[in-house]
């Protein structure tokens, strides 16, 4: 009992802060723990790219095996919201690097500048899903019991598949592209599930921001938020060409 | 003896790790967001033009479309990964981090994907 008290009296004399206050003691560095902090976030990438590489695994052999079913599916996802989509994406990435470049040069407004901006467009994004979503709904394109063949077994009655000048599926193909429907919304909703929680992160780290908590040199955070961010925006480089392109011709 | 001298070392020399911060300046974040949104426009345009096949062997047909789009990404990706998350700027570790996970990742999907369409499927 009395030697824990000699501790404690004892303790502020022992650790004298030679380091930043943000430095946690078991590290040598701040650059040594910087770096530690990256090499996790990194792991943690790794782990989300295999998780999303069994979904890519699978549309391609799915698509291999059911290939008309999968070409007239994605006739019915629209090019220009998935393009204005893309655009966005991509758009908001760079709003985030820049975010990043903001912290490290502890430019306090325009990192919450560019916070705000890359929430918005992150939000556009979700906004634009949901009405491409809202439209599969409205034509029972949602795999389960509702699920409707009649744009594939009667491509003239659908405005997208007449457009694409779908041939009429028979109804093994046809049935078929309820798995297509499944892929993209496992695909699709996963990627924007990542995306709700990275807006969702953004809110707080923009309340933070504004209080300094990111230009005092410490930039961590921000850093691996973008690493978060970007890894989001390159699985939607591959699932815009794989969902919607890939078949158009 | 040594191994105590090499300790000593470890410890008086945080400069292992006392890497400058390297800093992207935003003119190569602006560079690649146009390369992004030139490499975007492309791969859309692609999608529309019938870019044919390559009949391998018979049973054997590799159609360009898909292959281009695919590569367009990968290429988007790549700068991605080098610039916007620093790995061009990255330590060694990092570096290899991110290497020896894309090789598994390929190793992964590449195995599973020879696997199933190799097989004869329905004739055995």
């Amino acid at each position: 009992m009395s030697d824990s008290q000699v501790q404690v009296i004892a303790q502020p004399e022992v650790h004298t802060h030679e380091h930043p206050p943000y430095q946690r003691h078991h590290f040598e560095t701040y650059a040594q723990q910087n770096d530690a902090t990256n090499f996790a976030m990194w792991l943690f990438l790794l782990t989300e790219v295999m998780f999303f590489g069994g979904l890519f695994t699978a549309y391609l052999i799915y698509r291999n095996w059911f290939y008309q079913a999968f070409v007239a599916g994605s006739h019915q996802l629209s090019i220009p919201l998935g393009g204005l989509n893309t655009l966005l994406l991509i758009i908001s990435s760079f709003t985030m690097a820049m975010g990043v470049w903001s912290a490290e040069m502890r430019k306090k407004g325009a990192l919450v500048l560019c916070l705000c901006l890359t929430m918005t467009l992150g939000l556009g994004f979700l906004g634009i899903k949901t009405i491409e979503y809202g439209e599969k709904i409205e034509k029972h394109h949602v795999p389960g019991f509702h699920y409707s063949l009649q744009s594939f077994l009667d491509p003239s009655s659908d405005e997208a598949a007449k457009a694409a000048g779908d041939k009429p599926l028979p109804l093994d193909m046809a049935r078929h592209t309820e798995v297509y429907f499944s892929l993209y919304f496992a695909m699709t909703g996963m990627h924007a599930l990542h995306m709700i929680i990275g807006v969702a992160i953004l809110a707080f780290m923009i309340v933070r921001a504004q209080s300094g908590a990111y230009t005092t040199g410490h930039v961590t955070f921000v850093e691996n938020f973008g690493l978060y961010w970007h890894f989001v925006d390159i699985v939607w480089i591959f699932l815009f060409p794989l969902l919607y392109l890939i078949s158009r011709h | 003896m040594t191994e105590t001298s090499e300790n000593a070392i470890d410890h008086e020399s945080p400069e292992v790790h006392e890497r400058e911060h390297h800093i992207v300046s935003p003119r190569i974040y602006i560079m690649i967001l146009l390369a992004l949104l030139v490499g975007t426009a492309i791969t859309v345009w692609a999608s529309y033009v019938d870019l044919g096949e390559w009949r391998v062997a018979p049973g054997l047909v590799i159609f360009w479309n898909p292959i281009v789009a695919l590569a367009i990404a990968c290429t988007k990706a790549t700068l991605v990964v080098l610039f916007f998350m620093h790995v061009k700027y990255g330590t060694k570790l990092t570096k290899l981090t991110v290497g020896s996970g894309i090789f598994t990742f390929l190793v992964l999907v590449g195995m599973t994907l020879a696997d199933y369409f190799s097989r004869a499927w329905g004739r055995w």
